[in-house]
Parts: structure tokens; sequence; C-alpha cells
């Protein structure tokens, strides 16, 4: 019994960090309808600048996150205006050839520049602190902080989406660009805004995937498709859709692996594909497009 | 169409373009035996410079430095003193690649010899082109049986189906001896010799936890009782499945095959969950210091197999520095710690320059293999010569190995790790500097 509740919380614990993965990607696919493959690459690229600044300045992880915010948000709103929103309205295939390209030259910078050592934020005592719930049950500090903030950044944006004028703008932009454009609204600006704070919650995401694990330039990609399928699983632009998604991927994968570790990938991959047959729009959809 | 059509015939001024280029290319190579006599040895050297692997092949910058020094004024071969010239190729640490620019060096840069190291992902690929394109090649840094099994046409086939290789050869050690070491570690600590097994779906996964090759078969032979909840994929983010099954077992003694990222997240999830056995002996994943440092304070007294530090008592045939001043060159060269490929990086050289001054008839790829088969030499990593010892009859012919001890990480100021041997039965001749000590 015990075992069982175990593998539920960890599983539910897990979900937090994909989803975290993913409601970056699940924004800008919101918006935009950008499928951008460096997501990951991001993630990553976001993880070393908060080693970068945490060891320059000698700074804890959380604080030096803390400084990353602003730069990756102006990264990232410098990305859409010169570079991402040039590659819109042209179809779906040049923003996915771009990203991949982005995909390669963020990885080769960043060996470049840190060579493939791997890395990771140390944060001290509290990355093996637990919080223990009785009958061999015990809740990681680190993994139940992932999943705080994973519902606080789900909030944030559920405020922002439907509570803000920007909000509005992002979701009139999402629904209608041509009358978005008519009532004033400059799409552009709005869409480098959006790939902004994307950027945050990328960097928020940084921060846990190097305090849980070593990361190296090379390890972006294998980040990036658990992501895609909460996001889908969610149903496109439902944020809480998308902290569902990862839940039922962190879910089916520890359940999985609990049967036998070969199954713990392919448990998740077959909850995304069980999901899709069923409601092949995802489980809450925001629009019906 | 009309216009697609104009593109693709050949116009006048192409084709006489083409011809020049053709004829100018059949010319050299006409020319190319009178050029041979005056031209640079030239050895290839496939590394993985950049991509995940990218860790084996940080020293090669500095042994490369080196191994120029030492030739500057190249090598005698019978009379004649010829420079020699190292071209190196970049795997990208893709085994697609890494065949690619194999093939390239030897069809473009035609070199003499193949020198290629770091994991069965770079050495395969690499050996494989040069047993078909019949050029001589010696590679390391990879457990030999999936250098050897992993290259035989029915890998699952056993001995009798098994050929050796006409062109390859290779020197390291092997899945026999880390277990050795591995249990030898153990039997130093009293446990209740219950055995934790982390074995990931991967060559090196799946050769450790085979149940005839593996760890199982020996484990059982010495009375260890071994917990394998099965292979898992690599990059997972959650092990809990796997430390419920070792914490059930009761498992005091951890062993496997990790990647670094994992082995973090494996590590740090067990001590959330409160399981800390009393040895820890991985392969691969604590391989470099980055990567023990990565665990901050929990890395103490994890132990790892040791291929080569600067302890070990043997020096280069090349230069002539003991292994202890080479570590303390690439230290103060580069201001990073030493780690274990730049001993057999260091050797691969000295192999090949050893085998190159016992060629004189240069390109003759025959006599090569001759003078890799005949090797006796002392190098940085220890005694290289292919006599078969130690080695089943199978691979004899191909593999020879090198001594392999055990080393556990110590923490020392900071947040610094130094590797400690504390067992040495498998290679006596090689000092341990301390005795294992179990997990605090």
């Amino acid at each position: 019994m015990a075992g069982l509740l175990d593998t539920i919380i960890q599983g539910i614990l897990l979900g937090g960090l994909y989803a975290l993965f993913a409601a970056g990607l699940s924004l800008i696919f919101g918006i935009m309808r950008l499928v951008n493959l460096a997501h990951g690459d991001l993630i990553v690229l976001a993880a070393f600048a908060i080693l970068a600044l945490g060891s320059g300045l000698g700074l804890d992880p959380l604080l030096a996150t803390l400084l990353a915010l602003p730069v990756m948000f102006l990264i990232g709103f410098g990305l859409q205006q010169i570079l991402l929103n040039r590659t819109l309205g042209h179809g779906l295939l040049p923003p996915l050839l771009v990203t991949f390209g982005l995909s390669i030259i963020i990885q080769n910078g960043l060996l470049q520049g840190f060579t493939a050592d791997s890395q990771r934020l140390q944060a001290g005592a509290i990355e093996t602190a637990s919080i223990n719930l009785g009958g061999g049950v015990a809740v990681g500090l680190i993994p139940l902080l992932t999943f705080a903030s994973a519902v606080i950044v789900i909030i944030g944006l559920n405020v922002l989406f439907y509570r803000t004028a920007l909000g509005r703008a992002f979701r009139a932009t999402s629904d209608d660009l041509a009358t978005a454009e008519l009532m004033g609204i400059d799409h552009h600006r709005t869409f480098a805004l959006a790939m902004g704070i994307a950027m945050i919650v990328v960097t928020i995401a940084g921060l846990y995937l190097g305090m849980r694990a070593n990361f190296d330039p090379t390890i972006g990609p294998a980040r990036l498709l658990y992501a895609f399928e909460a996001v889908i699983i969610g149903g496109l632009g439902s944020f809480w859709g998308t902290l569902a998604g990862g839940v039922i991927i962190g879910l089916a994968q520890t359940i999985g692996a609990n049967i036998d570790p070969e199954w713990q990938i392919l448990a998740g991959h077959l909850a995304f594909l069980f999901v899709l047959v069923l409601r092949p729009r995802g489980l809450f959809p925001r629009a019906l497009d | 169409m009309t216009r697609s059509g104009q593109r693709n015939s050949i116009d006048r001024r192409s084709l006489l373009k083409f011809s020049a280029a053709s004829g100018a290319v059949l010319a050299t190579g006409m020319r190319a035996p009178a050029i041979a006599q005056s031209r640079a040895v030239k050895l290839g050297y496939v590394s993985p410079v950049t991509g995940p692997l990218a860790a084996f092949a940080e020293a090669d910058n500095f042994i490369l430095a080196n191994f120029k020094e030492a030739t500057k004024g190249g090598i005698k071969l019978g009379n004649a003193t010829v420079p020699v010239e190292v071209v190196v190729k970049d795997s990208q640490s893709n085994p697609n690649r890494a065949a690619e620019v194999a093939k390239d060096l030897i069809v473009q840069d035609k070199i003499d010899l193949m020198l290629v190291a770091s994991t069965p992902e770079t050495t395969n690929p690499v050996s494989t082109q040069c047993e078909i394109e019949e050029v001589p090649c010696v590679s390391t840094v990879a457990p030999w049986q999936p250098w050897f099994i992993g290259r035989q046409a029915n890998p699952g086939g056993g001995p009798p189906a098994w050929t050796g290789f006409n062109y390859t050869y290779h020197f390291f050690w092997g899945l026999e001896d880390v277990i050795a070491v591995f249990t030898n570690m153990w039997g130093q600590l009293p446990t209740n010799k219950s055995v934790g097994g982390l074995f990931p779906n991967d060559g090196d996964g799946n050769a450790w936890g085979d149940k005839q090759v593996g760890f199982p078969p020996v484990l059982e032979k010495l009375g260890y009782k071994l917990t394998d909840p099965g292979r898992y994929q690599n990059l997972t983010d959650n092990f809990s499945a796997q430390i419920n099954a070792f914490k059930g077992a009761n498992c005091e003694i951890l062993t496997g095959v990790v990647l670094p990222p994992d082995f973090t997240t494996f590590w740090k999830q067990a001590l959330q969950q409160g399981y800390k056995p009393k040895a820890a002996s991985i392969g691969k994943a604590i391989l470099f210091p980055v990567a023990i440092e990565a665990l901050g304070r929990d890395g103490n007294n994890l132990s790892s197999e040791v291929w080569w530090s600067p302890s070990h008592p043997f020096k280069s045939s090349l230069t002539d520095v003991s292994a202890k001043d080479l570590a303390g060159a690439y230290e103060s060269a580069t201001k990073k710690q030493w780690t274990q490929p730049i001993g057999f990086v260091h050797a691969l050289f000295e192999v090949a320059v050893d085998v190159l001054k016992r060629t004189p008839q240069r390109g003759d790829a025959k006599a090569t293999v001759k003078a890799i088969a005949e090797t006796n030499l002392d190098t940085i990593v220890g005694h290289v010569q292919w006599n078969g010892a130690g080695v089943p009859p199978f691979a004899a012919k191909n593999v020879t190995k090198t001594p392999l001890v055990g080393g556990q990480w110590r923490l020392k100021d900071g947040n610094k790790y130094d590797i400690v041997i504390v067992d040495n039965r498998t290679a006596p001749i090689i000092p341990t500097a301390g005795k294992m000590e179990p997990i605090g």
C-alpha cells in the first residue's frame, strides 16, 4: 500500500517537472502556433545562464535565477522581434526549420562557451532534504518545490491571460490575427512579449532541471518530447490542461516503471496515444481550431 | 520543364572544366608512388571532440601538442627520418559520423595507420571501416567485449561463430575485470551481500546485466544476491521504482553502469527517499571529477573502476615522463583536474610510433599489421602486447588487456574530490593509497 502511494506521489511530482518544461511551449504554441523545436535547448541555455550568474557573482542558484529572469526575458523578446516574427505567416515549415537551426546553434554555442563538461546547480543541503509522511513514504523537498512552482506558474499565466489587457491581446491575436490588427494590436510586439514571458517560464524550468540532475549543452532535445506530449494531452492553449498532461505522463511513467523499468518511457507514450484516441483535441482545448 | 532541362544539360564550358579537373586528379593519382618516398607518415585519429561523449576527448589537444613536440624532428624509419602528420577528425559522438570521417581519412587523406579512442560508439564504426578498407587500426578506451562482440555478424552466436579481425587491434580491459574489481572492493566491507543493479537499456547496460557474460553469474557464484529491476531508458527523470525495489531487498551494495545525469537524479532521489547503501560502485557515471563534483558533498566514498591514475607506476615510451608528471603537466597546462583518458590517449600514440618505427615499408598495410601484432611495449598505461594473456581464445589475436583497479572518491577541501585507489588485488603492481570505507 505504501509502495503504491509512494508511486502515485512521485508520479504527480514528476508531472510538475514535465508541466514546467511544457508551460512555455504551451504559451508559445497557443498564441502564435509556433512549434518551437529549440525549447529544450532554451531551457538548457537558461540553466547555463543561471550557472554563469551564480558562479560569476557567487550567488545561490535561487538568487541567480532572479537575475537571470530579466536577461532571459530580453533574449526571448529580441529573438522573437528580430528572428522568429519574420518566419511566421508563411506556413508551418519556416518557423520549424528556423527553430531547428536555432537548437543546433544554441547547443554548439554552449559547447564552445562552457565545454562539454556536465554541470549542476548546487543548492546545498536542500537537495536531499525530504519530508517524511510516515509508512516509508518520503517526499523530496526539491520535487515538491518543482510541483509548487509549476502550479504557481500556471496560476500566473492564467491570471495574465484572462485578467489583463496584455492577456486580451494574446487571446485576440491567437483567435483572429487579422481582426486583432484592425483593432490596433501590433502583433509583432505582442508575439515578442509572449516569447519573453515564455522565456521567464523557461528560466524557472532551467533552474529545476539544473538542480535535479546534471546538464550539458546537448541534453536539451531529450526533454522536449515529454513537454510536447503534455501540451497535446492538455489541449492547445489550456495551461491547466498542460499541468494535467504533465501529471498524466508522470503518473503513467512511474506506474509503468513499477511494473518493469523497461515500461517507464513506453507507458508515458501509451498514455499519450490513449488520450489522443479518446480526445483527439486534448482534454481541455481552449479554442475550436 | 524546359528551364530545368536546360539546367541539367552540360554546356561546353563546364564539360571542359570537368575534364581538366578529372585529368588533374588522374595525373596526381598516377604520380602518387613517386611522392610516397618523401611524404610524411600519416596517422588518422578519430575521437568524440563534441557531443555527449566530449569529456573523453577533453585531453586530446594537450596530448596532441605533446605528441607534436615529441615527434617534431620526425621519426626514424629504417635509415630515413620522416615527418609525422596526425589528421584529427571529430566523430561528434555519433557512430554514423564516426564511420563517415573514418572513410574520409582512408580515402581522401590516405592515412597509414588509424587510431581511435573513447567508447564503443566511436571505436566500433571506425574499426569496422578499417577492416573493410584493409587499413590497420589501433583502438582503446572501450571494454573489449562491446568492441569485439559488438562487431560480429552475429553477436549472439557465441565463440564458434565469432571470428577475429585482420586489420583492427584493441587494448583496454574487459567486463570480467570490472566485475572482479567491484566484488573485491565490496569484499573489504561487512555487508549483507545484497546488491542492487542499475542497468540501462544501452550497449553497456545490456552487457553488464547479461545473464551469461555480465554481473549476474559471477555474483551468484560469490554468494551475492542481485536485485535487478530491469532495463530503464537513459535520461530518465524518475527512479522511484528502482529505489523502492532496492529498499525492499535491503540492498547494502549498489552497482550499475549509468550516464552521469541519470546517476545524479538517482542518487539525489535515493537520499531524499532514505535509501543509502554502504557501498556504491558505479561505472561510467563517476569517471570524471566534474561528474562527482556535481553531486556536491553527497559523492564522498562512491567507488568506481580506475584504468589509469597518476599513481600508476608506468612511464611513457615516447617522452619518458611518468604517469604522475603527465597528469601534473595536464593540470598546469589546462587548470583542470586530470582524467583517466589522458593516459590512454597518450598510450595510443605511443603504440602508433612504436609500430611505425618497426615498419620501414611505409604504406604497406600487411607489414603494419604484422608490426602491431608483434608489439611488445611498456606504455604509460602498462604493458601492451597482443599475446592473448587473460583473453579468451576467440579474441586473443586482436585484444590485449591493461590493468584495472578500484578507487573511491574522497572529498577534500571544499567541493573537490580525489580518487584514492583502495583495491589492487587485480593488479598488485599498482599501489593502493587507502582501504575501502563505507558510505557515511
